[in-house]
């Protein structure tokens, strides 16, 4: 099978005894583009991307990992494919720098150690001890040996959970950073914001199953159209969605001139993808 | 050259550079495990100073009883070898599994069976580190002889390591957390160290304790340490202790084959 895509996804089913993680999702990574899994916890999005990391073995499905299958776990795909797992350790009495080498010695063809320590941003830490690293250094660190081995595609598992804003903005700076590189990122995150800042497509994951998939904006501009919402004259509130706004604007604000009222709180909007994963999350719930 | 000849060849030439490459990492990864054990302080002090104080507190105990003093000298040796690698194995794999980092490794193109040996490698070095500090201590401050037969002493130190650095590694696989492993590494090494006659002979102790001392491998280490060590015995003179050692080897390997895990338990 040779394809263009950098991670196809057929039908993936995983169940830990009675409960099934994943329920038959499917999606496709193109090479060079960051795709967000996003989704709340207990969603399905880490057993789905610790499948495609050749963790886990699945129940059912296809999983196409740059045209390999990765649960066989070939040697070949590993040094092709960076990992920032959720959360795993490093050896503590070693240094950033030592770390960062000895990760460099297990790939065939690896990327310059200072080059990655620079990328990650780990300068003044380079020669700190591990074990002495804060959150945030720790997370770049994460990062420096996902990109050693000099990737075709890194896997991000929830890589700001528990960061405070400016190491979640000193990481989003280095994902773009990674993107420009020409690298396919798969993220995932419960942060809607980081799926919308990041991310150039998005599938919102719930109970197992994929609810919406597309580029950020699109999916929020989807299905909902326009949002146009008023205050008619006795105080009431209104609110309709429309696709075609300007017909009626046109009908309201004619209508209120003839009457001699105002439309109190009169506003457009398009539905952010907020909206929409509120909304598809919330239903998932309901049904 | 055949089409053939020639695809055997670069088969050849790429099996070759594959071993290079393994060995190169297996080097690497034992290079990185001696370094990382310098610098915990911790570690170093429970590969060497514990055994030495062993070894100064019986020497105390038995000032002046020559036999006694000859037998503990074999006896602190053959618990060297069994906390260089058992006791340091079972605890340091489940540390790293624990805290993530086998989990990490897993997902690099490292082969397992590298990254197997440059730890096993680490082991030895510190069982050899142990053994040559525990057998100079004997010689110069005890006045023990040195050992009778090298090269006997040597397989049997091979044998004890193999046993019990496969028991270690297989013990890490049935414990859940680190300090788990801590805990059930002590209740099973403290007791053994004193029922196997690692601290001297256990021929007075109730019959109970002998008993359980009679199954659990340390005691026979020890009884072939002694053999070789002070009596110049046959390497083959005690075929039911190298039989005992083996078949808890086996034991040990086959634990470790299929309670090894590479993930954190207890997240």
């Amino acid at each position: 099978m040779t394809t263009s895509a950098a991670i196809e996804v057929d039908g993936l089913r995983k169940a830990y005894g009675d409960h099934e993680a994943v329920r038959g999702v499917s999606f496709a990574v193109e090479r060079g583009e960051v795709f967000g899994l996003l989704g709340p916890n207990g969603a399905g999005k880490t057993t789905t991307v610790e499948i495609l990391e050749g963790y886990r073995t699945r129940d059912a499905g296809t999983v196409r990992v740059l045209g390999q299958d990765p649960g066989e776990r070939p040697p070949a795909l590993r040094e092709r494919v960076g990992i920032v797992l959720q959360s795993s350790g490093t050896y503590p009495h070693l240094t950033v720098r030592e770390t960062i080498a000895h990760w460099a010695s297990l790939y065939a063809r690896p990327r310059d150690v200072e080059d990655v320590i620079a990328l990650a941003g780990l300068e003044a830490a380079a020669d700190r001890r591990a074990r002495t690293l804060s959150g945030g250094q720790a997370r770049r660190l994460d990062f420096a040996l996902a990109l050693i081995g000099d990737p075709e595609l890194i896997f991000l598992d929830e890589p700001t959970t528990g960061f405070d804003p400016a190491a979640r903005r000193a990481a989003w700076d280095t994902v773009r950073t990674l993107r420009e590189l020409g690298k396919t990122i798969l993220l995932t995150t419960h942060y809607l914001d980081e799926a919308q800042a990041l991310a150039d497509r998005v599938a919102i994951v719930k109970d197992g199953r994929v609810l919406a998939e597309g580029p950020p904006a699109e999916l929020g501009a989807g299905a909902a159209r326009y949002r146009v919402a008023w205050r008619d004259g006795a105080g009431v509130a209104h609110e309709r969605e429309t696709d075609d706004p300007t017909g009626l604007l046109h009908q309201l604000t004619s209508g209120a001139l003839a009457l001699g009222e105002r439309l109190d709180e009169l506003s457009v909007t398009r539905p952010s993808l907020e909206d929409v994963y509120l909304e598809l999350t919330a239903e998932a719930v309901e049904a | 050259m055949s089409d053939h000849a020639l695809e055997a060849a670069r088969t050849r030439q790429a099996e070759h550079a594959g071993a290079e490459r393994w060995l190169g990492t297996a080097w690497r990864q034992f290079r990185i495990e001696r370094k990382m054990f310098w610098r915990n302080p911790s570690a170093a002090f429970f590969n060497f100073l514990l055994p030495l104080l062993l070894l100064a507190l019986f020497g105390a105990i038995f000032a002046g009883e020559r036999a006694k003093l000859d037998v503990i000298v074999p006896g602190i040796a053959g618990m060297s070898v069994m906390s260089a690698t058992f006791i340091a194995l079972a605890y340091n794999v489940t540390l790293l599994r624990e805290r993530g980092i086998l989990k990490r490794l897993r997902g690099t193109p490292l082969p397992t069976s590298a990254w197997l040996a440059g730890v096993a490698a680490n082991a030895v070095a510190n069982t050899v580190l142990q053994l040559g500090l525990v057998i100079l201590a004997g010689r110069f401050v005890f006045g023990v002889a040195w050992p009778s037969d090298w090269i006997a002493l040597t397989v049997f130190v091979a044998l004890g390591v193999v046993c019990f650095a496969a028991l270690g590694v297989g013990l890490s696989g049935l414990v859940r957390s680190a300090e788990g492993s801590s805990a059930v590494v002590n209740l099973i090494v403290l007791p053994m160290a004193f029922l196997t006659g690692a601290f001297g002979p256990t021929g007075h102790y109730p019959q109970v304790l002998r008993a359980i001392g009679d199954v659990l491998p340390l005691k026979y280490l020890v009884d072939l340490m002694n053999a070789v060590y002070l009596h110049k015995e046959a390497i083959w003179s005690k075929p039911g202790a190298i039989a005992v050692l083996v078949a808890w080897g086996v034991a040990g390997l086959a634990l470790a084959a299929f309670k090894f895990r590479w993930e954190p338990v207890a997240s």
